[in-house]
């Protein structure tokens, strides 16, 4: 039943997949000084797209017909058997409108702040419904990350307004 | 206190279909107040920031599952 | 190969291993905002250093952490034996 949820955030809307291409599609076009930033968290994220996956695929691995069907996964076993689908936990395939790119560095972060905190509520509510407690540390652990994503986030705001008070320098 | 959930209780009218949840809550993680987070913040042990998801005490945020509530 | 079960020993040095990347990730991104706080740089380049001796002593055991070159090979090819990471 778990795996059914946790794949909201393999290949849904605020999912870790959706994350790391917002962030490295969006640093061409940053000023310089936060590219690392968003280099460093969107390689992070695919990190937590394979702990994900990790999850799903140790839950469904041996699963029967049966079992996947009573697990609310009858329809994904349909389409896939146990092979994993980046959708979300409805089944709706993943799609590139879930990511932003406006190309003006405040409005892209400030997304990226938003998706950080819509991440982090998700793995809240994965956690209200799971009954796994050794999962659970870990879905606490990628929840607490997305809250230091947040975090640097803000500072990255912080640091591209200050550019405003200091002499250019070329 | 601070606490890193904020309730509040919204209006119940009289003609609801379903027992109202009286107190309503949400998160507020450290993040929110920090602002821009200051150098020689305290940290936790190699081991014990890998478990919580964060090197530094102040940024860490339990989270409680609603089910234990 | 297949079914050769890791010893505890294993799970012992890649949880150091976690953990001392752990520490790397979370400095790498807070130095990304703060390029100037020396002291976490200190940190940072202590923690780099721990994390090579820990590579060396995990594939001396185990085998390559990670392949393009960053890893050597010994003969065969050991790069594709199992277990992968969302295996153990």
């Amino acid at each position: 039943m778990l795996a059914k949820f946790l794949i909201e955030q393999y290949g849904g809307a605020d999912g870790e997949l959706a994350a790391a291409l917002r962030y490295l599609n969006q640093r061409y076009t940053i000023p310089d000084k936060v590219v690392g930033l968003l280099t460093d968290i969107g390689t992070e994220e695919f990190a937590h797209l394979e702990m994900i996956a990790t999850m799903i695929y140790k839950l469904t691995k041996d699963a029967t017909a049966d079992q996947m069907k009573e697990a609310g996964l009858g329809a994904h076993y349909a389409n896939h058997d146990s092979a994993l689908y980046y959708s979300n936990a409805a089944g709706v395939p993943w799609t590139a409108s879930y990511i932003a790119a406006k190309g003006d560095p405040i409005a892209d972060l400030y997304e990226d702040i938003a998706a950080e905190e819509k991440a982090r509520a998700t793995y809240q509510w994965i956690i209200d419904l799971s009954d796994d407690p050794d999962l659970n540390d870990s879905l606490a652990f990628l929840r607490e990350r997305e809250i230091i994503h947040s975090q640097r986030f803000r500072e990255a705001v912080e640091i591209l307004k200050e550019e405003r008070d200091k002499k250019k320098i070329f | 206190m601070y606490t890193n959930r904020k309730y509040y209780e919204p209006y119940v009218g009289p003609f609801d279909p379903c027992p109202p949840i009286r107190v309503k809550s949400y998160s507020t993680p450290p993040n929110l107040y920090m602002g821009f987070q200051p150098p020689g913040l305290e940290q936790y042990s190699a081991r014990e920031a890998l478990y919580r998801g964060t090197l530094w005490k102040a940024l860490c945020d339990p989270y409680r599952s609603k089910r234990e509530e | 190969m297949a079914n050769k079960q890791l010893p505890k020993a294993y799970y012992e040095l890649l949880e150091e291993l976690q953990a001392c990347d752990f520490v790397l990730v979370e400095l790498t991104l807070y130095l990304d905002t703060h390029p100037n706080d020396y002291e976490a740089i200190e940190q940072f380049n202590e923690y780099a250093k721990m994390r090579k001796q820990l590579k060396k002593r995990y594939e001396k055991e185990y085998g390559p952490l990670q392949q393009y070159g960053n890893s050597y090979s010994s003969y065969p090819w050991n790069w594709d034996d199992t277990p992968w990471p969302w295996q153990v």
